[in-house]
């Protein structure tokens, strides 16, 4: 019969698991203590390999389970006492965590498997020297000497369709079996039932197996029999003792899984739509009835008031949803601390702190890669080589913190690092060599910052550990799509600081309302710098029709938004209007607009998903008295005013 | 017990893609395998055919998994066939009802191919 069912829906919850599987055995492995390893890490480490192998096996990933098998056989062998534990053995393993995600990738990109790296990796596992181990694995040593089991079955046991020899059978695969069976239940013939189990038997079990093994094959016929086993041999208390350590931990791993549930992330983003749209319809109606007058209206009011406060909760809730764990992306970070330090002969410790803090799940997904640059430089550029340290009177191992924390509406993370710092000198000088600033002088925070204006990365930057030139312009442009904004400070020799704000979700904004002709706007509160009414003498004009407004020491450019969106108004001169001056973290500009109304939070609806992509919009939202306010993209319209005056210009 | 016989086996699960999935496992490790999606389905069935084991699910509409075992349990030829119930790995009253009605053990889901091959292993 063909099989013609699409597996592919279970491929994505196999893709989860075992990345989520291989995340646990690289912490583990990374966790071992190789002088005394912990027997218990090993087998968290074994069971995740067992379940990945499992799951390939049964979707027909035959290269990932036939790995995976390899790599579960040296755990095994490990766990046997087989194998000891050594450097050389974690970093294999830890090579074949990598080597497995990579084929996960492979598989789910549909690309094929460089065979040839994954069989000489195979081979390596098989050829680490297997040292005795005896001495350093923490468990006690070799174990009892036999177990007695005494088997007295239920009459109706074999109407269950359980079979004694069966179970017996399955007994000797544990060790050396000896039965003895007691027949004086037996009746005379002519009594005799044959549906009927009247025997009872004494089992000697010789080997090294563990009363668990033994229990979980009479597992079945619990309630159908009298079962004693007992511990032959004198080494019972020692044996008896580990059992219980052993039974004491699994709990621990059952009850967090239990606290969680997979949801697709459609469904949530669904939800969220939805609360949206009901705080814009609680808002409509907390209007509306503050128009209506008579008897009723306290007890509608009332009743107003608190679907306000459960809105509000709901909305809290829904977002609350989408937050995930900074540690999903932190716990990236030890790994790559490791690799590179040790790549670049330098000794750095890693302390993370705060890696419980949540965040919304695309800021995390966003926010992994400018965190990585950031850890990677500090480890290159940063953290000094262990002699230079010390000939600067700074301990050996160089330290880098990373910690995240909430702080009002925002998540605050800070990359420190106790290395060289900065050289100002260096800087100032690569920035004028590449044209970026003129001969003014400059302060000292000022020269630190051009490390992130775009074209700094200089080519003795881009070494093949700090990644393919990406460069600080690409890490703070990132984070400032995400409403977000990076700060640095550093001391020359003795270290760096990078403080990085990011907003805790992205789908609601502190927006301030401006009107525009008939048209009212939204600012994004985080962008503004100040609100002007301006002054003629400080209108400059500048060929023709483009103006720009001198602003303390700054000349800004002056966007008039009702020429950029068409939108019909009386106000056109300057002095009628008034000037919202913004600020994208690289630029400024000063806003034209009629007047300026009062601030709230909007929920952003999409433009994209609903119309098409507007520049100079970030989205839309719907205000309490139901007209449709857009809202503005400082950095998108900044963009769009450039283009368009380029054009005139030329 | 022949050896030119090949091993059959009952399955009972209203989850086409469960049967498929567990039907394709038994079938390459080289056992018959018969297909019921409901108890009706698979009483139906044992009261023409005989197998070697039975497994079956607990939920399924019609004639649930429970009442299944104990029916089957009734007919002569399946007082004594090894009968497996697939419940899920918390559900200790499950199980504990799949005993009573006369089921010899269960298997538990989700399970990989290994478990499930060694599971039948034990019991044929």
């Amino acid at each position: 019969m063909a099989i013609d069912i699409d597996l592919t829906q279970f491929h994505e919850i196999f893709y989860e698991e075992s990345l989520e599987g291989l995340g646990a055995m690289e912490s583990g492995l990374l966790n071992l203590d190789i002088g005394t390893p912990d027997v218990e890490v090993i087998n968290t480490v074994f069971r995740a390999a067992h379940s990945i192998k499992g799951g390939a096996g049964t979707f027909g990933l035959m290269d990932i389970a036939q790995f995976t098998h390899i790599v579960e056989t040296t755990l095994d062998e490990v766990r046997g006492r087989k194998r000891g534990v050594t450097q050389e053995l974690v970093d294999l393993l830890l090579e074949s965590v990598d080597a497995l995600r990579y084929m996960i990738d492979c598989s789910k990109a549909g690309k094929a498997v460089d065979q040839d790296q994954i069989a000489e990796l195979a081979d390596s596992l098989g050829q680490v020297e297997r040292k005795a181990p005896a001495e350093n694995i923490k468990t006690p040593a070799a174990v009892s000497s036999g177990w007695r089991v005494i088997f007295k079955p239920a009459p109706h046991l074999l109407q269950t369709g359980n079979e004694p020899y069966r179970l017996f059978r399955e007994l000797k695969t544990l060790g050396e079996l000896m039965v003895t069976a007691d027949a004086t239940a037996l009746p005379d013939f002519d009594q005799l039932d044959p549906e009927l189990c009247y025997l009872s038997w004494e089992l000697l079990i010789r080997g090294d197996t563990s009363r668990e093994q033994i229990s979980e094959i009479f597992a079945w016929v619990e309630g159908d029999c009298a079962l004693e086993i007992t511990l032959q041999g004198d080494r019972r208390q020692f044996v008896e003792r580990r059992q219980a350590e052993r039974e004491a931990l699994p709990e621990q791993a059952e009850a967090r899984e239990a606290a969680s549930i997979r949801v697709n992330i459609d469904k949530v983003d669904g939800l969220i739509n939805l609360v949206g749209e009901l705080v814009i319809t609680q808002s409509i109606l907390n209007r509306v009835t503050g128009e209506i007058t008579g008897n009723k209206v306290e007890d509608l009011l009332a009743v107003v008031e608190i679907l306000v406060r459960n809105t509000r909760d709901l909305q809290d809730q829904a977002m609350r949803i989408r937050m995930l764990p900074i540690d999903f992306t932190f716990n990236r970070l030890p790994r790559l601390v490791r690799d590179l330090s040790r790549s670049l002969g330098k000794q750095v410790d890693l302390v993370i702190t705060g890696n419980s803090t949540e965040v919304d799940k695309t800021v995390l997904e966003k926010i992994s890669d400018p965190l990585i640059h950031l850890i990677r430089n500090a480890v290159d550029h940063g953290i000094e080589k262990p002699d230079d340290r010390l000939a600067a009177g700074k301990p050996e191992k160089g330290l880098i913190e990373i910690s995240a924390s909430q702080e009002g509406g925002n998540i605050i993370i800070k990359i420190e690092d106790d290395g060289a710092g900065l050289n100002q000198d260096k800087i100032l000088a690569t920035a004028r060599e590449r044209g970026l600033v003129g001969q003014e002088e400059l302060t000292p925070a000022q020269i630190n910052n051009l490390i992130f204006q775009p074209g700094f990365s200089t080519a003795t930057e881009i070494s093949s550990v700090s990644g393919r030139g990406v460069g600080m312009d690409v890490v703070k442009r990132n984070i400032n799509d995400l409403g977000g904004n990076v700060e640095l400070s550093s001391v020359a020799g003795k270290g760096t600081r990078f403080s990085i704000k990011l907003p805790l979700t992205l789908a609601i904004l502190d927006g301030q309302l401006v009107r525009v002709g008939k048209e009212t706007l939204v600012i994004p509160i985080l962008n503004i710098v100040e609100s002007i009414q301006p002054n003629k003498i400080q209108i400059l004009e500048i060929t023709g029709e483009t103006r720009v407004y001198r602003y303390r020491d700054q000349y800004l450019p002056v966007i008039r938004l009702y020429e950029t969106f068409g939108i019909p108004t009386d106000i056109m001169e300057l002095q009628k209007g008034l000037l919202v001056v913004v600020d994208t973290g690289e630029q400024r500009a000063a806003l034209f607009v009629d007047e300026i109304l009062g601030q709230q939070q909007v929920v952003i609806k999409s433009l994209e998903s609903n119309y098409r992509p507007v520049p100079g919009l970030s989205g839309a939202t719907i205000l309490g008295d139901g007209t449709v306010a857009m809202i503005i993209d400082i950095t998108s319209l900044t963009q769009l005013y450039r283009n368009t005056n380029r054009k005139e210009v030329a | 017990m022949s050896e030119q016989k090949k091993t059959r086996i009952l399955l009972v699960d209203d989850s086409v893609s469960m049967r498929e999935m567990v039907g394709f496992t038994l079938k390459g490790a080289g056992y018959a395998v018969s297909q019921a999606e409901d108890g009706v389905e698979a009483l139906k069935f044992a009261q023409g055919n005989t197998v070697d084991l039975v497994i079956t699910d607990i939920n399924m509409p019609n004639m649930d998994g429970i009442t299944l075992i104990k029916e089957l349990r009734a007919l002569p030829a399946y007082k004594f066939i090894p009968i497996l119930t697939l419940t899920t790995e918390n559900s200790a009253e499950k199980k504990q009802m799949g005993k009573i009605a006369g089921a010899t053990g269960w298997i538990v889901k989700p399970f990989d191919p290994d478990h499930l091959l060694s599971t039948v292993k034990r019991v044929i």
